[in-house]
């Protein structure tokens, strides 16, 4: 067990890389997520099928296809993500700026994937809000946009909240994947490096990386758990 | 599709007029953008051509038919272990289900034909198992499919357990997916009507009886596409298996790529068969559950409305998913 004491700071530093790149992938996506799913509710069919497009690819490829696309794909176009180095940001999230690109390709391949599952989370709680609501908003004259403003959405976005909150936990553990594609140094990463490499016993090594991933998903979970009891409760 | 309807105003012919116009301009500009943004960059960097693409979509190319039987022992590779894992994980999850239905109706029992120590050491026992396995579920639920596949075939060769990889990838599938499952299930059974369980200890069945006979088969049915969405998940994890190098549809491509260099190509190809697949399966769910809402309409059959939880679960497993 003197693994989890000795090189603790890989498993912190692992722990803190995973962290990083779930935030960034969370907001990424959720912007992301939001577009489509506008684009799938507007009322133009091109955009709609453009909407529809991409949640069927996305949602029916696993995301190493997309890991791979991304890793394997961009160099070949000669992309290198450059676009992902963003001033500021990059002083905060280190990885960003770096001259290898697989943290930025990673980032790039979790937030296209977990955007086809946020928008189907938001637009499903669109869909939650009962018809007669948003026929009532109309029927005393709001226009759409305010029908959406203050009708629909405050509506749904409690609807939304439990199945965003899944799509975000199932995303921290697809994380787990960028470390088999170049990305130096996450927890999954460590967990391969210590093991191989540096030769320590497994058991210890893959106690202390489940504990890593463990801490982030169950309080997640648990506190989504609380949110959808009190939603039941409430709606009855 | 029906919340449309619902947000707008039926168009008028104004309206209608103004949709087509847009609905045309913005056509164009889709357009456009695929070919600025996907086309040119292709074409520019040579990615278009007949050499990069002959091998898998040109009969007449040499490697054609070496090609395509790689690939077909890779589809074949990755839809054994996909059965089998959802076959075991099917059946374990039942019986973790079933475990924990079983374990909660013990942890409210009193006991009370047995001396006061006796008793209280049993309900401390039953309270200890439904812990024990409560907190197995949530490790096993939290943790990633990557890893408890890494870990399969990492840790189990420590122990002097050395098998074929498929069945590393299977047993990390199933760790995970079991556990998923008999959530599924689990939230399947208690979302029943308290009735159905009331009727069946009036008819005098067993706890466990009455699970099985009665409890289970109706899970089973309202979870249907829950379940399906999870063969789904399992498919796409499947795809798990190249970091174990098992030779399944990705690694496949990967040798490919060794041979041919040409790996937009190949993935592009791989992903298009994934989405066959798995896009016929969750239409199959969706073709499940409308059966189901329809349902039987005679009695008050429970069908009708699929508990809250099993929604939720059901958004997860199908985002869960690698």
């Amino acid at each position: 067990m003197n693994v989890l004491i000795d090189r603790f700071d890989v498993f912190a530093g692992g722990f803190w890389l995973t962290f990083q790149i779930c935030v960034l992938a969370a907001i990424g996506a959720l912007v992301l997520g939001a577009v489509v799913a506008v684009l799938r509710i507007s009322p133009v069919p091109p955009l709609r099928a453009l909407g529809t497009a991409y949640v069927t690819v996305f949602r029916n490829m696993p995301l190493t296809v997309v890991m791979f696309f991304a890793a394997f794909g961009l160099p070949v176009l000669g992309s290198n993500a450059d676009f992902l180095r963003i001033p500021v940001l990059d002083q905060v999230f280190t990885r960003l700026g770096t001259d290898l690109p697989y943290f930025r390709f990673a980032l790039i391949a979790l937030v296209l994937y977990t955007a086809a599952f946020v928008c189907e989370a938001l637009r499903s709680g669109v869909n939650a809000v009962s018809p007669g609501q948003a026929e009532a908003a109309r029927a005393i004259g709001m226009t759409f946009t305010q029908n959406l403003r203050f009708v629909v959405l405050p509506q749904s976005w409690k609807a939304c909240i439990v199945p965003l909150g899944s799509v975000i936990i199932a995303m921290i553990k697809n994380s787990a994947l960028i470390g088999f594609f170049g990305v130096v140094g996450d927890l999954s990463q460590s967990a391969d490096q210590l093991t191989s490499a540096e030769g320590f016993a497994f058991v210890p090594v893959a106690i202390g990386i489940s504990i890593g991933y463990l801490i982030m998903t169950v309080p997640l979970g648990a506190l989504l758990d609380r949110i959808e009891r009190r939603q039941a409760v409430a709606a009855r | 599709m029906s919340q449309q309807s619902v947000l707008y105003d039926v168009p008028g012919p104004r309206q209608r007029r103004l949709t087509l116009v847009l609905s045309i301009l913005v056509g164009l500009l889709i357009l456009v953008g695929a070919y600025f943004l996907v086309y040119l960059p292709m074409d520019e960097k040579g990615q278009l051509t007949l050499e990069l693409w002959g091998p898998l979509i040109d009969p007449g190319n040499e490697n054609f038919s070496a090609v395509w039987d790689r690939i077909s022992v890779g589809i074949v590779n990755t839809l054994t272990a996909a059965a089998l894992a959802i076959v075991s994980s099917l059946a374990i999850g039942t019986l973790v289900a079933v475990l924990r239905i079983q374990l909660k109706t013990l942890v409210k029992r009193r006991f009370t034909g047995f001396a006061t120590p006796v008793s209280y050491l049993l309900r401390g026992l039953s309270w200890l198992l439904s812990a024990v396995t409560r907190v197995c579920i949530e490790v096993f639920r939290g943790l990633p499919v990557v890893l408890t596949i890494f870990f399969v075939a990492r840790g189990l060769p420590e122990f002097g357990i050395t098998m074929d990889t498929l069945f590393y990838l299977v047993i990390g599938l199933t760790i995970y997916n079991s556990v998923v499952i008999a959530e599924i299930l689990r939230s399947g059974m208690e979302g029943l009507p308290p009735g159905q369980r009331e009727a069946a200890a009036a008819i005098g069945l067993s706890p466990l009886q009455t699970t099985i006979i009665v409890l289970l088969p109706q899970a089973f049915r309202i979870m249907l596409p829950a379940l399906i969405s999870q063969l789904v998940v399992v498919l796409k994890d499947t795809s798990l298996g190249f970091i174990i190098s098992y030779e399944e549809i990705l690694n496949i491509g990967k040798q490919i790529i060794g041979a041919l260099s040409n790996p937009i190509q190949v993935y592009i190809v791989i992903a298009v068969l994934f989405i066959l697949v798995n896009y016929s399966l969750s239409k199959l769910a969706q073709y499940v559950q409308r059966r189901l809402a329809r349902g039987r309409k005679t009695a008050d059959t429970p069908t009708q409305n699929p508990p809250a939880v099993a929604l939720v679960s059901q958004a997860e497993g199908g985002a869960s998913g690698v």
